[in-house]
């Protein structure tokens, strides 16, 4: 199984791959892509200023799986379940106690959290396959215990929120200030995660991925790791959904339904599984293909969508992020004995499995 | 009692469903080493392929075996067509090709056939018999599944296609160094499985009506089967479908509320999977290292 689970990008851009910081142009690079972000919002119309901010929240879930599934190898078909958590712990709070909003995001991240632990706990006792039935299940039951327990979650009714309003002393629309609150969020998310991913505990992931008896042989603690990674993943997923919820000023049973798990999956695999900027291409798909699909057939929308998933599986298979980082790489000439090396080691890789 | 009896009977008949479905999963995981999530869609489709037979006045028993081959034909081209350039590729590209299979044909199916539940005829006439014990059409597909799984069972164990499938299988590389054509081996088994699932389909339409998600939950029951009889051991998933046909029908009548009939089926194979994780019959994976 050594080397199956994903297809790890051979040149991984910037320093990502040796835990550097980041290169002068990769910096610059990032500053530019927010102002460009940050721009956005005063040149499109509101509705595109809510999508843009729909896919940035997805964005951030996609990164929060990434990091279970991608970097420590869990696959995991419920993250949807940890999204309505999150969700409706920020709903609840702002409905039933008047939290403010933003008091809310804290709770509902340390909530999933604490479901997430528990979830990895008996998930350490299953492996591939088995873990994704029960992660299934999990999404599938979501928005059934959500209907049962109807005498705090509204049943399917759901809850109506007051959209969270941006302070008096700032000049700009609620929709603006939102978008801004959910990129400063993956701002600090993914810088978050960067930090974590790059260092000893991103090491002791992937080696827990590649090989979980020679780490646990090189003294990574896998039990602890795998749980954590089940925590913090659920965690950051959490926290996407609280914004979800307050960006949509409702939430329901049906709108965390299974499809929702399935696209946080496709988003992560698409946008370039087990590396940081690809859950920003996958907040991007999860958001706007389904709606381009609509556009070209109106019959028939999930039909182009799974013809989309299936070129994007054919033509790029290590993810959108991968793609790029192979193109820039043949861009700046990268040595052929280094190219050569990594075939070597990925070689030796499938013999030893 | 008698109604333990009765709801024990009428769940072996949802379990015959869930196993022929199980099986067609474990076909596609013994040979691929993944899970057809397209599993439940492609029996749908089939399904609506013996439908628009029927319709088009086809007689009942020539429509479902045209219907089989059919779909083994739709199979093996699946297979050749969709599956074969990322065979080598790994385990979560698999899945989301899967993903993209399963919305691409349910999809196509709303399109071609709108979303409106259709009934669907049976052959068995709703009838009650032995004293109310079982109706006669729970009893013809307990009967349908059952010569279906033994005559796919002495195909396996008898002829010398079955061998070589069970060969491509269990060792690639030796069966391919045998002379055997190990990539059609694996398109047959495709086709076998589309078979499988096609008859579950008819089977199970006449139940549940006939629309483009009537296999989500079905496909999940049958997953959950195979895990739980052990997903690498064809036996097992069959009984575990058996199982878990029961279990669900049980738990439904004397347990939980029916909305939360499917979390609780769930939950309980979730429990049996952490006790134990390669499933009642499966054997341990033993890895070299």
């Amino acid at each position: 199984m050594t080397g199956r689970f994903v297809t790890v990008p051979s040149a991984l851009p910037g320093g990502e791959a040796r835990g550097q910081s980041l290169s002068h142009q990769a910096r610059l690079g990032i500053a530019l892509a927010f102002a460009i972000a940050a721009g956005v919002p005063w040149v499109v119309s509101g509705y595109s200023t809510f999508q843009l901010t729909q896919a940035t929240i997805y964005a951030i879930a996609v990164l929060g799986l990434n990091l279970l599934t991608g970097y420590n190898g869990q696959i995991s078909l419920g993250h949807g379940a940890f999204f309505a958590i999150g969700g409706y712990t920020t709903a609840i709070m702002m409905h039933r106690w008047g939290v403010p909003f933003y008091l809310t995001i804290a709770p509902a991240g340390a909530l999933s959290f604490v479901v997430g632990v528990l979830f990895g706990l008996p998930a350490l006792r299953l492996e591939g396959l088995y873990l994704a039935l029960v992660t299934l299940s999990m999404a599938v039951a979501t928005p059934q215990f959500l209907k049962y327990f109807d005498s705090w979650t509204g049943g399917s009714q759901g809850i109506v929120l007051k959209k969270p309003a941006p302070p008096t002393w700032l000049p700009i629309g609620t929709d603006r200030w939102l978008f801004y609150l959910a990129l400063a969020t993956l701002a600090l998310v993914f810088w978050a995660g960067r930090n974590l991913l790059m260092g000893r505990t991103g090491r002791a992931l992937v080696a827990i991925r590649e090989h979980p008896i020679s780490a646990t042989a090189m003294g990574v603690n896998t039990a602890l790791y795998k749980t954590m990674a089940f925590g913090v993943s659920a965690l950051v997923t959490g926290i996407a959904g609280a914004l979800g919820a307050g960006v949509v000023g409702f939430v329901s049973p049906d709108s965390y339904n299974v499809f929702l798990s399935i696209s946080f999956l496709v988003g992560s695999v698409v946008g370039g599984i087990a590396t940081i900027s690809g859950a920003l291409f996958g907040g991007l798909f999860i958001e706007y293909v389904p709606n381009f699909a609509s556009d070209i057939s109106d019959a028939a929308p999930w039909a182009i969508y799974g013809l989309f998933l299936l070129a994007f599986m054919y033509l790029m298979p290590k993810g959108i992020a991968g793609a790029l980082a192979d193109g820039l790489a043949s861009l700046r000439r990268v040595p052929k004995a280094n190219a050569a090396l990594a075939g070597d080691r990925s070689g030796k890789q499938t013999q030893s499995s | 009692m008698d109604q333990l009896l009765q709801q024990t009977l009428s769940g072996v008949a949802t379990g015959a469903i869930y196993a022929s479905l199980a099986l067609a999963l474990v076909m596609i995981y013994r040979a691929t080493e993944s899970v057809n999530f397209a599993q439940g869609e492609m029996a749908m489709f089939s399904t609506y392929i013996a439908w628009t037979l029927i319709q088009a006045g086809v007689p009942y028993w020539a429509a479902f075996l045209l219907t089989v081959a059919i779909s083994f034909i739709g199979g093996v081209l699946i297979e050749r067509i969709v599956i074969r350039p990322v065979e080598t590729a790994p385990i979560l590209t698999h899945v989301i090709v899967f993903i993209a299979l399963l919305l691409i044909l349910n999809s196509l199916a709303g399109w071609i056939f709108t979303y409106t539940e259709k009934e669907f005829p049976s052959p068995f006439h709703d009838k009650p018999l032995f004293h109310g014990m079982i109706t006669s059409q729970d009893l013809g597909v307990i009967g349908v599944t059952l010569c279906m799984l033994i005559l796919l069972f002495l195909f396996f164990r008898f002829t010398p296609l079955g061998l070589a499938m069970r060969a491509a299988a269990q060792n690639p590389a030796s069966a391919k160094l045998a002379g055997i054509r190990v990539g059609w081996m694996l398109a047959i088994g495709w086709g076998l499985a589309a078979a499988v699932g096609a008859v579950a389909g008819i089977m199970v339409a006449p139940v549940t009506f006939l629309d483009p998600n009537m296999m989500s939950g079905v496909l999940l029951y049958a997953f959950a089967g195979a895990l739980l009889g052990g997903i690498s051991s064809p036996g097992g998933a069959v009984l575990g479908g058996f199982i878990v046909g029961v279990l669900e029908n049980l738990v439904g009548t004397y347990l939980i509320a029916s909305e939360l009939k499917l979390s609780a089926a769930l939950l309980l194979i979730v429990i049996t999977l952490v006790v134990k994780p390669s499933g009642l019959f499966g054997t341990i994976l033993v890895r070299r290292v």
